[in-house]
């Protein structure tokens, strides 16, 4: 990297003045952490006794047996305490923020993963905190708002824009040109202006380092291909640092295909032609944007994947072709997630199973003898109205309507 | 250059102490109403508009002005609509107009093809919140060939070494916002601003233009012999929500003298 912050042509600190100063003492901050192996060990011994490192790697004997090619392998970030990957990030940050001496967090969060790590963390080291929530986003993840309240955080429904991630993420940001001194934006994913892709990246990187260990030791070799679900691309870049050296081992981002590529109602920044170079949201990357460079109105059935942009880094290695990159479609995607319920036992998230459906659509073109690992992001939980929705499920809707009569009674 | 000496020549006009900058969104409520709310700033007394050409991602903007952009896009604006009517704007009246927007318009509609376009039309300068002079090497190589006057931003945490820095690059003059936070919500004026403002006027020999939540007669009063400019954002977009764009007029008269 020339120059810090930048991977190839993308990346950046496209930041408003007044956040200067707060950006410097970050960047120290964070170079001074980044530095000092015990902060690194601290983290370890947090992530192993407040969250469940190292999640396992679980062999999906049946589903490999079923395609009939390649051993299917799935890290368990879902094993994570609050169900994601997320929380690597979150617990790596709130470390930080206590060594500045910051008092308040903020967040953005899209399927509200991010925000329900966010507030675990400042209720257990007593940070104030305040979630950013686009409208629709609430909507459709309501159970996540419910624990962030419950976890004494602020939850604020954003209603500018499209509702969803970005507009969140840029509330996020006026929050934070109001109130710096004291608060610490918690940036859930791997973009945004730098040092916050590359911090989220090295806390993310946890997740390889165990990976490329285990794959090792259970299939005794490396994996043909590692399989990650790509929105912003924090669980996907966590996974692929541990490969990154590794040229033999293909490495495949699957980005939120919507009703197809064709549609235009997707959130495919680097498996679709619709996207663009821009500099949005204090970052130069791909956006799905129109000629004017004012952003599109993204799709996804989920929440987590449905954002314009995608980590400047993630896009560097697609322009190098060290990633490549495809779409899962969401009736795709529920398939996937049928099957793995159905035959492994495995609820992954609707983020997740995008992963998941590229892995199915290409394990059989593999040999037996090769072996393959999907980054399983987070649990499905919290996807239950979306799911039980798109399942058309009738004793799920009778229950919600006799509940709902029982709150209006 | 040329921007700095307008507002140099305008202040030494015997009646005024301080000038006035306004903003637009453009094609916020829509075109027409625009050029009125600017006929009745330019005819009032206003020396420098800043027309905001909207995006959809205003970071720095508080609630109004960021509902003004989604709305103005709504209408299906487009970035070729606002550079045709700031030429006319340019080519009507004799003020300063600026563009003001977030870097990602000027980035996609080609950087050198907008600086160039907007000297035909006689822009003076750019309000890019979002370009800091680390990422905006070329944009500020292009200002100095084209002449027009890359306006950068000091804000009540910038430290005395960061003005000095930003004042190196700066042209025309320099935005002092007022408070932190974003646009349009209220800025109470004491002595840790008048501390701030006299460490932007140590650090720069440009003048001052101050901005966020500048919205009445005593505002202005307060800031002149202070400041060189007075900004009215969020103030004339609420006036002319509320009553109108006939509103603005006397409006924009009663802030001074």
């Amino acid at each position: 990297m020339a120059t810090p912050g930048y991977y190839g042509k993308w990346g950046g600190a496209f930041i408003p003045e007044v956040l200067f100063e707060t950006f410097k003492e970050l960047n120290i901050a964070f170079a001074a952490a980044k530095a000092d192996p015990s902060f690194w060990q601290e983290y370890l011994d947090l992530m192993s006794t407040y969250s469940c490192r190292p999640t396992p790697l679980t062999y999906a004997e049946n589903i490999s047996k079923h395609l009939g090619g390649a051993q299917i392998y799935i890290k368990r970030e879902d094993l994570n305490h609050t169900g994601a990957h997320k929380a690597n990030n979150v617990m790596g940050q709130g470390l930080l923020v206590k060594r500045m001496g910051k008092k308040r967090v903020i967040a953005e969060t899209g399927a509200g993963q991010h925000g329900v790590a966010t507030a675990t963390m400042a209720a257990k080291f007593g940070f104030d905190c305040t979630i950013y929530m686009g409208e629709e986003d609430v909507m459709r993840q309501r159970p996540n708002v419910f624990w962030m309240e419950k976890l004494g955080a602020t939850v604020i429904p954003v209603t500018s824009g499209t509702k969803t991630l970005k507009d969140a993420i840029n509330e996020a940001f006026r929050d934070w040109v109001t109130d710096m001194e004291d608060t610490h934006y918690v940036m859930g994913t791997v973009c945004g202006p730098h040092p916050f892709p590359e911090m989220v990246a090295w806390f993310q990187s946890i997740v390889g380092t165990e990976a490329v260990e285990q794959i090792s030791k259970f299939a005794g070799k490396l994996p043909k291909r590692v399989y990650a679900c790509v929105g912003g691309g924090s669980n996907a870049i966590g996974i692929f640092q541990g490969f990154l050296d590794t040229p033999e081992v293909e490495l495949v981002g699957v980005e939120a295909g919507g009703l197809g590529l064709d549609s235009g109602q997707h959130a495919a920044r680097l498996s679709s032609k619709d996207s663009s170079p821009g500099v949005a949201q204090g970052y130069h990357t791909m956006f799905l944007q129109n000629d004017d460079g004012q952003m599109n109105d993204t799709y996804s059935v989920s929440a987590g994947l449905d954002y314009v942009g995608v980590s400047p880094i993630l896009t560097d290695l697609w322009e190098q072709g060290k990633v490549r990159f495809e779409a899962a479609t969401d009736s795709e995607v529920m398939a996937a997630l049928d099957m793995t319920m159905k035959m492994e036992g495995i609820i992954p998230a609707l983020e997740s199973s995008h992963a998941f459906a590229q892995a199915y659509k290409e394990a059989g073109e593999l040999s037996p003898d090769d072996a393959i690992i999907i980054n399983m992001s987070g649990r499905g939980d919290k996807d239950i109205f979306t799911v039980a929705h798109a399942y058309d499920d009738p004793s799920w809707k009778e229950f919600i309507i006799k509940k709902g009569a029982e709150y209006a009674a | 250059m040329q921007l700095e000496q307008y507002i140099k020549a305008e202040l030494e006009k015997p009646e005024k102490d301080i000038l006035l900058m306004t903003h637009i969104v453009l094609g916020y409520p829509s075109l027409e109403v625009n050029r009125e709310v600017i006929q009745q700033m330019v005819d009032n007394g206003v020396e420098l508009i800043e027309m905001q050409i909207p995006f959809s991602e205003p970071m720095a903007d508080g609630p109004t002005i960021v509902q003004a952009n989604q709305e103005a896009l709504e209408t299906g604006i487009s970035v070729a609509d606002c550079m045709a009517f700031g030429k006319e704007m340019c080519a009507t009246h004799d003020i300063s107009f600026l563009f003001m927007t977030y870097y990602n318009i000027i980035y996609k509609y080609g950087v050198e093809n907008f600086f160039r376009k907007s000297k035909d039309y006689g822009i003076t300068g750019f309000i890019i919140p979002d370009l800091p002079p680390e990422e905006g090497q070329e944009f500020l190589g292009l200002a100095k060939k084209y002449e027009i006057s890359p306006i950068l931003i000091y804000a009540p945490t910038s430290t005395d070494e960061r003005m000095q820095t930003l004042d190196s690059y700066a042209d025309g003059f320099m935005y002092c916002i007022a408070r932190k936070g974003v646009t349009g919500q209220q800025t109470d004026f004491d002595t840790e601003f008048d501390h701030y403002i006299g460490r932007c006027r140590a650090a720069t020999n440009l003048p001052l233009a101050v901005g966020f939540g500048i919205s009445s007669r005593e505002d202005i009063t307060y800031l002149t012999g202070k400041a060189d400019i007075g900004v009215i954002g969020t103030a004339t977009i609420n006036l002319v929500n509320n009553e109108g764009a006939t509103a603005v007029g006397p409006f924009i008269k009663g802030l001074r003298g």
